[in-house]
């Protein structure tokens, strides 16, 4: 088996509160700027995560436990303070829907922008443009703004392009919940269309039915520290025994 | 090591989020084309006027600085004015349209890495795209600024050589080594400072007086003496705006005016060589901030 997630006791600490006072600020660097002066709290805390190719992971959690913040660490948006973070092929995120799509541009100039910006290059959006706008049902509204467009659709095309991508890992955060019955089911397919080519998932959503469907391995994490490691049905019923 | 470095393909394990600086801003080009494009057509969304507007603010500023420089102020040459400047309309225009790139792109290079925020906190991709793009944008809107001088000037019996284009060039180069390097500079410290946008607003109002766009050089010459003259001069923009000086306007006039001494020997290499500095400066400062602007913005 081939390692395609390799995340080695990575910390993550993220500031509290940033300086109360200037006059606190002033005695710290009078005092030799001893301790620190800003408080800390670990969002992530010695975490550890082998993925390997193929695997179907769902990060799971309360609120605040961090599952974000590992999945921005396995995307690169986020370096970790100690610890490393290794990936094996392109990885695509879906870390929030439409992340780089731009309101005042027509559907069409989105799709390239954000195949762009997930990596694409300019031919394989061109070779895909047709599949991508049919995957979404977006038709005739392909060259209206996006502003116009209703939430659904929106998600519907973000979604699409970013499935478009071809990554060998992908990264999906809370965005399964949105979306129309016909459109979510339709998702849940494409994934599990993924998932049997082989390809990497670390989906992380609040849906335990759906992410048990989904995925295999469960990980639980519970204020920055996995908790628990293995079978999707023993974490769902450890969260939500807890 | 050695043997990881040989055997690395495109199948290794790697480091999600390294950046390898303005190397990845060429690699990623087709989007660097595509956020320019959507920079053009976001910024005049809604406005019957569109771009036209980038023709119509330096009209009204060059008609306005000209009237009340040029003719009340007595900075146009005329017969009842032998001081002044021989075709003061143009020598002032060429600056002005280098100073209008420069206030542009730094302006919005320094306001990029904040603007896009929501993109940067949430995807990788490389960061020194922004301030890259929005210099580019102001260079598109540049051009057409220069087409407009080019035009004035070639109705005001223009004769340029070779090297006074090539000059031209170098100017625009320094100018646009220099944006790129600040925006880089301010962008990344915009994250952690906010100040760092009103401090380049403020440095952008010196730029305009700190160089000859209104004035002539002799001017600052005469007042300063040699010594702080040299340190004047050694401001990039100053020198840029010497060439456009040398390119458009000398040779519209009768050439008595002259240019400052060694611009082309001294100045314009050391125009290249700070502005190449200022850049690397920038890019180094960047890559060493950028690890931290998802977490802060
Ligand atoms: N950039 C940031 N700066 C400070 N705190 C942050 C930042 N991002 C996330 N946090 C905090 O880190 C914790 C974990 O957040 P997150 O990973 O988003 O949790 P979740 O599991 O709900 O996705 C939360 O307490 C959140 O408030
Ligand atoms: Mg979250």
């Amino acid at each position: 088996m081939t390692t395609a997630i390799e995340v080695q006791g990575i910390s993550k600490q993220f500031v509290l509160r940033h300086t109360r006072s200037l006059k606190e600020a002033f005695i710290w660097l009078i005092k030799g700027r001893k301790g620190d002066l800003s408080e800390k709290f670990h969002a992530l805390k010695d975490v550890d995560l082998m993925v390997e190719q193929g695997e179907t992971v769902a990060l799971l959690g309360f609120n605040g436990s961090g599952k974000s913040t590992l999945l921005k660490h396995i995307s690169g948006v986020m370096i970790p303070d100690t610890g490393s973070v290794r990936t094996r092929g392109k990885v695509a995120g879906l870390i929030e829907v439409g992340a780089g799509f731009h309101h005042d541009l027509s559907g069409r100039d989105n799709v390239y922008l954000n195949g762009a910006i997930l990596g694409m290059t300019e031919a394989q959006i061109d070779e895909r443009f047709e599949s991508i706008i049919e995957f979404a049902e977006i038709g005739q509204f392909i060259d209206t703004e996006v502003k116009f467009y209703s939430s659904g659709m929106y998600l519907r095309l973000a979604f699409s392009v970013a499935v478009h991508t071809n990554p060998e890992v992908f990264l999906v955060d809370e965005i399964l919940a949105v979306g129309d019955e016909p459109f979510q089911k339709k998702c849940i397919a494409k994934i599990q269309e993924l998932a049997a080519e082989g390809r990497t998932l670390v989906v992380v959503s609040h849906d335990l039915d759906l992410v048990a469907r989904i995925c295999e391995r469960g990980v639980v994490l519970d204020h920055g520290e996995v908790t628990f490691d293995g079978g999707i049905h023993e974490a769902v019923a450890k969260l939500r025994g807890a | 090591m050695k043997t990881k470095l040989l055997e690395s393909t495109k199948d290794d394990l790697v480091r999600p989020g390294t950046s390898g600086g303005l190397a990845d801003v060429y690699r990623e080009r087709f989007l660097l084309k595509l956020l320019v494009r959507k920079e053009l057509k976001v910024r005049y969304r809604g406005s019957v006027l569109g771009i036209i507007w980038s023709y119509v603010k330096p009209g009204v500023q060059f008609v306005v600085f000209y009237l009340a420089l040029g003719v009340f102020l007595g900075m146009e040459q005329s017969s009842t004015n032998k001081g002044g400047l021989a075709n003061y309309a143009i020598y002032l225009f060429s600056g002005i349209i280098l100073i209008n790139f420069f206030t542009e792109a730094l302006g919005n290079a320094s306001r990029s890495i904040v603007g896009n925020g929501g993109l940067i906190k949430k995807i990788y991709l490389p960061r020194q795209l922004f301030p890259v793009a929005s210099v580019w944008v102001s260079a598109v809107h540049f051009f057409p600024q220069l087409l407009i001088l080019v035009v004035a000037c070639l109705f005001s019996g223009w004769h340029p050589s070779l090297l006074q284009l090539l000059a031209a060039v170098a100017g625009f180069v320094i100018v646009a080594l220099l944006s790129t390097g600040l925006g880089l500079l301010f962008g990344a410290a915009n994250v952690y400072f906010r100040d760092s946008e009103n401090f380049v607003d403020m440095l952008l109002m010196i730029a305009t007086w700190a160089s000859p766009v209104m004035y002539s050089w002799t001017m600052v010459q005469h007042k300063l003496g040699e010594m702080w003259y040299s340190i004047y001069q050694v401001n990039p923009i100053t020198i840029a705006v010497e060439t456009f000086h040398y390119a458009f306007w000398l040779p519209t006039t009768d050439g008595s005016a002259g240019i400052p001494p060694h611009l082309l020997s001294l100045w314009i290499p050391v125009g290249l060589v700070v502005s190449a500095a200022v850049l690397l400066w920038g890019q180094l400062t960047f890559r060493r901030l950028e690890g931290r602007f998802a977490q802060e913005l």
